[in-house]
């Protein structure tokens, strides 16, 4: 595999918007280095097209974190990558995969390539370190031959862009408010204008006034510097406004990915249609709302089967012995690139291993 | 600056608790030794001498014990510590300037390479977490069970006794008037050489496994997982971002052990018969010489306190939240 | 104060780990699977046991003297004898008792006191908390053992009780800025308040609801005390200052040292009371970790075997997840 890694000035002919800018295939993500640890990520795929937001939607503790930080190979012990690749296409056409790269290919890489705001603004920044330091730290260790000073300018521009004013630079990250601190972190991840963009629930700490700030930046940001960006969020309604297209994750699995019109209008997994009913709607008609009974299934000692068929209200007896793929729905007229990991859809797979199988209950069929 | 209005606040406080410990212990104490040791010296001490012991250990009864402690303060601002019994009639003022530096010398200079070799270790052992490194660990926890002494005894037995490379007690070879010259200075260093490998080889435990540990806790923060993201180079992400938050507590229980390592380490000097104040200390003690034990108490306390106000100013330079409030 | 940043950190981790009291169970015996800390556990049951029989075992009373001086060790004499030709391995066996008596006594008396100090301080708050606070960080500046020193040094006698109590009496102030600290942050938890807002009054608040969250961080302040005062008084025997009738491994040291048996060799005299002093260290040291381990989950190193995981070729490192290619295949 080549890890050829190409200029940012090149031709922007050769990227379309739409073309897939990162593509992750089959990625699993074990937890414990020891002879008996966690998948917390089991064969997740993935496909981010260029200049598109994507959004990652599940309860805490189904993976949508980890799937993002072993992406970028950022996991700590004892996370191990234990399969499949990470595939980022630059600008100029060229791919390389993410989890083949050496070290220096790696460093080279990140935050040019790809860069990450985090969940906690409070501890992102380094509470010793100037923000000004802060931000052109990671310019200088990516632009050889730029000097300080210009580094520093071009932090102060970052520092603009998000709406904080230059002389900031000098101040530490305590002298901030929670708000200031993570658009800090986003002019930070902007700083070498990287193609990606991933977001870890990065309003979760903030207040709700300052969460909405915070979104409309980014999208103004993302339509000025055409970045992608893979967005990570508890938060389905908040998703369903600013995603183009969304994936649910539920116990380190992705079980349905659709656009985000046909994910809120046409939800396909139960685990979905349940997910949707747990949150008030920020825009259009009411929902009534319902929780989930009982909670995601322990990692460590995953049943076999369907790990949600027993919060399900549509699960049958297939379901506690096959481990539903993601499939085209099997509703008519559903947009071909939709799929969702369900028995009551993969009517084949309940066939072939000599079940009777259900029919799709009206929630999951509506149109 | 209201961090530093605090600290000046708290070690005038410990200074004064210092000084007050120091009056009462002798008062809470039996004072017959001393009395009989006065009733020795009868003839030889001069009466004003005599009545500053008195003062020091609180024999006068015509005075209560409000009249003492001023009296105990007046007498410590004019710099006067009674008079030594073993090194009768030198005032104990004069002999606590003697042996302070070489004291300050030994624990000093070898305290500050324990706490900077350990340092760096802990940190490299602490970052490469599941390599061979780990392997320290258990040496690490041996060394730091071993009493101080008793690791200087086996110095002095296999280094000076058996191999015969340095000498097994003194501060400095004794056929030499101490001066500022090449020949005495290598003396000193020839002879602290030992008795500092051993306090650097006891002490430096405890700081790898704090610094191990700290550093293991400071790894899985968010900051040092950015440093990493944005591509920085290794070292940057050691030394700036991981270590550099990590060693702020290892700046502030290294001001908190130095009493404690103090302690040790002086008598690391009783054992190599090191001339520096714990030695002193040691003589005193031995031969019941009140005065003298009490000043050199005082002065270690004192001295103390003065490397504790170092660390805080290095522990300011080094944490911008103590500086700036808000 | 300035090191206050070093104890929040794991002050956040004591309480999640130790809050839940329904999971009290499993994670009791977490801390027993720990190989650290059975270790400890077990060197000190074997010393325990030593101070308690100890008299009735050693083969010659720790002051006979015999016409064997100074002899390397041999079958009559296993660890050989002194000047006086006393027995070196019935001294051990019958100086373990001083040793233990100390430290527990010296281990206990500061316990209480630091429980006393350090949870009332961070309980009450206000002014209270701030002189209680103040004066245990006086102790703690003040370097313990020469102030040790000079208080056994006046002191008439200096036998083994007195001596622990003296070091109790200096030795309190770190358990009670460890237990402020957690005491502080415990108290604005929620189920503090709920207790409060019930009505509860305060001292069943503190002993129902605060104490028992300290269990941990109380066991480790007094494993550390006892550490030091083993080690405290070792130091004052092995220079003098209690009696030397008073066996204990300190004394032990303090002939092999006034009778040059450094000089002449004579390691057997100095290298076992040092080896058992070593011994006894690092059992409670390892106890220490075990709680800390148990207290900090950052610091368990569970599967992190340097040897396995190098055959698998895995670098456990910040920021470079290592990547192995043994998942099942790949989906279609």
């Amino acid at each position: 595999m080549s890890a050829a890694t190409t200029s940012p000035a090149a031709t922007p002919a050769a990227a379309k918007t739409g073309d897939p800018v990162l593509e992750i295939k089959n990625l699993s993500v074990d937890y414990g280095f020891d002879d008996n640890p966690t998948h917390v990520l089991r064969q997740a795929s993935l496909t981010l097209n260029r200049g598109e937001v994507l959004g990652l939607a599940g309860e805490s503790g189904c993976g949508k974190s980890t799937l993002a930080y072993g992406a970028t190979r950022l996991l700590p012990p004892p996370g191990l990558i234990t399969g499949g690749e990470v595939i980022y296409h630059d600008r100029d056409g060229s791919s390389t995969d993410i989890l083949k790269l050496n070290d220096a290919e790696l460093r080279a890489s990140r935050w040019r390539d790809m860069s990450i705001v985090f969940q906690g603004a409070m501890n992102s920044l380094n509470p010793v370190y100037r923000i000004g330091k802060q931000i052109s730290d990671g310019i200088l260790a990516h632009s050889p031959g730029m000097s300080k000073a210009q580094a520093m300018e071009r932090s102060a521009e970052m520092l603009e862009m998000v709406g904080i004013s230059a002389d900031r630079l000098r101040s530490y990250p305590h002298q901030l408010s929670g708000g200031m601190r993570q658009r800090v972190m986003i002019a930070m991840a902007l700083s070498l204008d990287p193609q990606v963009l991933i977001m870890d629930e990065p309003t979760t700490a903030l207040d709700v006034v300052m969460q909405r700030q915070i979104i409309e930046q980014i999208a103004d940001l993302r339509e000025r510097l055409g970045f992608s960006v893979i967005f990570i969020t508890h938060d389905v309604s908040l998703l369903i406004e600013i995603a183009d297209r969304i994936a649910i994750m539920y116990a380190g699995e992705i079980v349905e990915k659709a656009s985000s019109q046909d994910m809120y209008r046409r939800p396909r997994h139960p685990y979905t249609d349940a997910l949707l009913h747990s949150f008030p709607p920020l825009r259009g008609p009411r929902r009534e709302l319902g929780g989930i009974p009982g909670s995601p299934p322990d990692l460590s000692n995953l049943p076999s089967g369907c790990p949600f068929r027993d919060r399900c209200a549509f699960a049958f007896d297939a379901c506690s012995s096959i481990t539903p793929e993601l499939i085209h729905p099997g509703v008519g007229g559903d947009a071909p690139t939709r799929q969702v990991a369900c028995l009551r859809h993969d009517t084949k797979a309940v066939v072939d291993a000599g079940f009777e199988p259900q029919p799709l209950p009206e929630q999951l069929v509506l149109r | 600056m209201k961090f530093f209005a605090r600290r000046i606040a708290f070690y005038a406080l410990t200074a004064w608790a210092a000084v007050t410990i120091n009056f009462l212990i002798p008062r809470m104490m039996p004072g017959d030794p001393v009395i009989a040791l006065i009733g020795r010296m009868q003839g030889r001490i001069d009466s004003n001498a005599a009545n500053s012991i008195r003062i020091l250990f609180g024999l006068d009864k015509d005075m209560n014990i409000w009249q003492q402690y001023v009296e105990y303060w007046k007498l410590l601002f004019q710099g006067d510590l009674g008079l030594s019994f073993t090194f009768f009639p030198t005032p104990v003022i004069d002999i606590v300037r003697q042996t302070l530096p070489w004291t300050i010398g030994l624990v000093g200079v070898s305290t500050i390479i324990a706490f900077t070799i350990g340092t760096l270790l802990g940190m490299g052992i602490g970052w490469r977490r599941g390599t061979w490194a780990d392997g320290l660990l258990p040496v690490t926890t041996f060394f730091s069970a071993v009493p101080y002494f008793w690791l200087g005894l086996i110095a002095i037995a296999v280094f000076a006794v058996w191999l015969g490379w340095f000498p097994s007690s003194g501060s400095y070879d004794r056929g030499l008037v101490p001066e500022f010259s090449w020949e005495f200075i290598r003396s000193v260093i020839y002879y602290g050489t030992l008795p500092a490998l051993t306090v650097i080889l006891s002490s430096i435990a405890g700081w790898i496994l704090g610094m191990r540990n700290m550093m293991v806790t400071v790894s899985s923060e968010d900051y040092v997982t950015v440093a990493q993201a944005k591509g920085l180079k290794e070292r940057t992400v050691v030394f700036g971002y991981a270590a550099r938050n990590a060693i702020l507590p290892q700046v502030s229980s290294f001001a908190l052990s130095l009493g404690f390592i103090v302690g040790g380490t002086l008598i690391m000097e009783m054992v190599f018969s090191y001339q520096g104040i714990g030695f002193t200390l040691f003589q005193a003690v031995s031969s019941q010489d009140y005065p003298l034990m009490q000043g050199c108490f005082l002065v270690i306390t004192l001295s103390v306190l003065g490397a504790n106000i170092i660390a805080d100013f290095v522990y300011a330079a080094l944490d911008p939240r103590t500086r700036q409030e808000g | 104060m300035a090191t206050d940043t070093t104890l929040e950190t794991p002050a956040a981790e004591v309480v999640s780990s130790t809050a839940p009291k329904k999971k009290n169970k499993p994670q009791k015996f977490l801390f027993l699977r720990n190989s650290k800390a059975m270790t400890g556990l077990g060197i000190l049951a074997f010393f325990a046991i030593l101070a308690i029989i100890g008299p009735w075992i050693a083969p010659y009373g720790a002051g006979d003297v015999s016409k064997d001086l100074l002899q390397a060790p041999s079958s009559t004499h296993w660890f050989g004898t002194d000047h006086l030709g006393r027995d070196i391995l019935s001294q051990i066996i019958v100086g373990t008792r001083g040793v233990m008596v100390v430290g527990f006594i010296a281990g206990i008396g500061a316990t209480i006191v630091g429980v006393v100090v350090g949870v009332t301080a961070g309980f009450i708050g206000g002014i209270g908390d701030e002189t209680l606070s103040a004066l245990s960080n006086v102790f703690l500046v003040i370097p313990q053992l020469p102030l040790i020193i000079i208080i056994a040094g006046q002191l008439p006698t200096a036998g083994g009780v007195t001596v622990a109590l003296v070091i109790a009496a200096t030795g309190w102030a770190w358990g009670a800025r460890v237990l402020r600290a957690q005491t502080l942050s415990l108290r604005r938890r929620d189920f503090v308040e709920a207790a409060r807002a019930n009505g509860e009054r305060s001292w069943r608040l503190i002993l129902v609801e605060v104490l028992p969250n300290l269990t941990a961080i109380i066991a480790a302040g007094f494993v550390g005390t006892v550490t030091f005062a083993v080690l405290s008084q070792v130091t004052l025997s092995f220079i003098g200052i209690t009696p030397v009738s008073d066996w204990n491994w300190g004394t032990i040291l303090f002939w092999a040292q006034n009778n040059l048996a450094l000089q002449r060799g004579a390691w057997w005299w100095f290298v076992p009371a040092g080896l058992c002093i070593a011994l006894l260290g690092m059992a409670l040291t390892l106890i220490n970790f075990g709680i800390d381990e148990f207290v900090n989950p950052r610091l368990r190193s569970t599967g992190l075997h340097a040897r396995s995981l190098r055959r698998r070729g895995i670098r456990p490192r910040i920021g470079f997840t290592p990547v192995v290619y043994e998942a099942k295949e790949d989906r279609t």
